[in-house]
């Protein structure tokens, strides 16, 4: 008999349930009073950065992979952009892929290694390969594994020592989070994408505005975006605090999902879907937190600090920092301009750029670089800067890209495309900013450093920044043809 | 995991809020393959200056916070990416406990599983503590988990909570997968009742352990 992979859990409780309770209701294992729950994991995700030591930890002990077929491993942080075929002169990195390698091997954990066709980063390949599907717990040594909510999965990031227990015991021990939801009523402008959306939520709440809470993010804006734009938004629900963010699946999600490699086919599908039609939250479901936003009143976003919070519209100039009330903002903003090497004043539209990044788990799926490319197209990167990147999130995302010859108009315009991985997002390859050079990019942290010791990150949306790119310093996209469709 | 009942130790001061795990250990240090030796990389960027020469400016590299064990922190502490290489680098520097008002969440966990004990105190009382450092050299807390307070020499002492499993796993040394393995006759049930087993209806290029 045909077998969905969760059935409804019936509850005694009648009160409306929130998507994350069915979720958690549907995988407790075990709970008892003061004590976190156990919760069982669906899909464990693990790539060569952080899982070593977990790896290294489980024969130490002697211990087995529990599940290893729910576990799916990439290699995504360290693997270079460039000619994949020429030795990894890194020997670091080649201990890490070795490492992976011969542990997934050893475990009999699924291994995408960097020569798959299927290879890219963690968070782009899980949803593409249809592994990530609604109502399931993911989980990742990741702090952007928030990605997955997009498809109302609970899904979030956990450092190594949780990694090990997930491969041990295919479970987590977990306090159960408080629950928020964010509503963006109306639509979202012309211009302004799901980038633009969250950036204002982090903007809004603060970086750590959603601490203790998961996310569940609604509206119509929020209804309208593509599941790209979804995971976009709960690809960053972490840079706001929140360890998970999700979206209710709706037919968006089943129509992204139908055919995708490991998602079911036919009768099996209806059944599925069956399933997750039941996941959105209950009418009356109550929150710990609400908040309520309006789509319409929505602009580009562009960072000028050195967290995610330090956001504000392209229209806007740099804050000064005595605008901030609080003391420790004040300083926070002082500091964060002496490292920008920015003046409080200075319209954003007036800083220049060295180099220009689209990628990431962000913002490197086909969507992003389709709009990417419409505002590229016929024109040419603007002489200032060193460096464009297109650095697509996965392999797939790369052919479907040169299907469709969107790699002819980046290279004609001036951009690199290169082969797929977290590249510059991170800098663990060779894909860096050097000391004092300044950077549009798509991705999601401008922490100091984060893409090269000395760097200064520009948070933006992919539209903005082929804009920037073209134009070296940033501009309103709202002012340029073929903004429009972006998400 | 060495259990953490009672530290006494000098206290540094990182007055800093939003202080972000890349800053603790930076991405080039992520590629190692052990949990131990980051200590010599914690906050590397701003605590060398280039060529790894210490950085005078940098408030661990000040003479009379040599050899702290207790950091005293800002707001947000840990935020950002998940590394569990940020706790691994502050206990292999030295420190067993972290005094701050608030600790991003996955950092706060993994701390836990680590020895380090993260104490949450009010803004006020973080503040009296950075006063208290800064005004006395040689300053030390003991921060005692057994009595749930922060205490020096002078008779201060503030009351801090934890959450009591938490607690218990830190007094003890308790091995969380040796926790979660007491729960395995649950575990079985579930998997029965349960078929999750991921299918590839169409091919992809991965090495698939199982069919």
């Amino acid at each position: 008999m045909l077998q969905c992979e969760w059935q409804v859990t019936t509850t005694d409780r009648m009160a409306p349930r929130t998507l994350f309770e069915k979720i958690w209701d549907a995988h407790l294992v075990h709970e008892a009073p003061g004590q976190p729950s156990l919760i069982y994991i669906d899909r464990h995700l693990i790539h060569e950065g952080t899982s070593p030591q977990a790896f290294a930890g489980l024969k130490a002990a002697g211990r087995k992979v529990r599940r290893p077929e729910l576990t799916f491993a990439v290699m995504d942080h360290s693997v270079s952009t460039k000619n994949r075929l020429l030795p990894v002169l890194d020997a670091d990195a080649r201990g890490q892929f070795e490492a992976l390698a011969r542990n997934c091997e050893e475990f009999g954990v699924n291994l995408f290694d960097m020569h798959s066709r299927n290879q890219g980063i963690v968070h782009i390949i899980g949803p593409e390969l249809g592994i990530t599907q609604p109502g399931q717990t993911i989980v990742c040594g990741d702090s952007h594994t928030s990605t997955h909510g997009a498809f109302g999965a609970l899904a979030f990031g956990i450092g190594t020592s949780e990694i090990e227990h997930v491969l041990a015991t295919q479970c987590l021990s977990q306090f159960k989070s408080k629950t928020m939801k964010i509503e963006f009523h109306g639509k979202r402008p012309a211009g302004v994408t799901a980038k633009d959306m969250i950036l204002a939520i982090i903007g809004r709440i603060g970086i750590a505005g959603g601490t203790g809470y998961v996310v569940e993010y609604a509206g119509e804006a929020v209804r309208g975006l593509s599941m790209e734009g979804r995971m976009t938004m709960c690809n960053m629900s972490i840079e706001g605090g929140a360890r998970a963010g999700m979206v209710a699946p709706d037919d968006t999600t089943y129509a992204y999902l139908e055919k995708r490699p490991f998602v079911p086919r036919g009768r099996e599908f209806m059944m599925a879907v069956d399933y997750w039609m039941s996941l959105p939250s209950d009418f009356g479901a109550k929150y710990d937190a609400t908040l309520d936003l309006q789509a319409n009143e929505l602009a580009p976003m562009v960072t000028w600090g050195t967290n995610p919070g330090m956001v504000t519209q392209v229209t806007e100039r740099v804050p000064d920092p005595h605008s901030f009330q609080d003391p420790v903002d004040q300083q926070a903003a002082e500091r964060a301009l002496v490292y920008m090497d920015l003046k409080a004043g200075t319209p954003i539209g007036d800083i220049s750029l060295d180099r220009v990044f689209i990628g990431s788990c962000t913002n490197s799926r086909l969507e992003d670089l389709r709009a990417a490319s419409k505002i590229v197209a016929g024109k040419h990167v603007a002489k200032n800067l060193k460096q464009a990147l297109v650095v697509p999130g996965s392999r797939r995302v790369k052919l479907e890209a040169e299907a469709e010859g969107l790699d002819k108009i980046f290279v004609e315009a001036g951009f690199e495309w290169r082969d797929a991985g977290c590249s510059m997002c991170i800098g663990m390859n060779d894909d860096v900013l050097l000391p004092g050079e300044r950077s549009a990019s798509t991705s999601n942290r401008n922490f100091e450093g984060r893409q090269g010791k000395g760097g200064r990150t520009h948070l933006v949306s992919p539209i903005m920044a082929a804009a920037a790119a073209i134009e070296g310093h940033f501009v309103d996209i709202r002012k340029w043809k073929n903004a429009d469709g972006a998400e | 995991m060495q259990p953490f009942t009672k530290h006494s130790g000098l206290v540094a001061p990182l007055d800093r809020v939003n202080v972000d795990t890349d800053q603790m250990v930076p991405k080039q240090f992520l590629k190692f393959l052990t949990r131990e030796g980051y200590g010599r990389v914690l906050f590397y960027d701003w605590r060398y200056l280039h060529g790894e020469k210490p950085n005078p400016e940098f408030v661990l590299n000040h003479f009379r916070y040599k050899g702290a064990s207790v950091l005293l922190a800002r707001a947000n502490f840990g935020c950002g990416s998940s590394r569990e290489h940020a706790p691994w680098a502050i206990l292999d520097y030295g420190f067993r406990a972290i005094l701050a008002p608030s600790y991003a969440d996955i950092f706060y966990n993994n701390c836990f599983k680590n020895g380090i004990l993260p104490v949450t105190l009010s803004i006020e009382q973080i503040e009296d503590l950075f006063r208290r450092t800064e005004a006395n050299p040689g300053y030390r807390l003991t921060v005692d988990l057994e009595n749930d307070a922060v205490t020096d020499e002078r008779g201060l002492k503030y009351a801090f909570t934890v959450d009591p499993f938490r607690r218990e796993c830190l007094l003890k040394g308790l091995d969380d997968i040796g926790l979660t393995l007491v729960h395995e006759p649950h575990i079985t049930a579930f998997e029965e009742g349960h078929s999750n087993v991921p299918v590839m209806y169409e091919a992809v290029d991965v090495k698939f352990h199982h069919e």
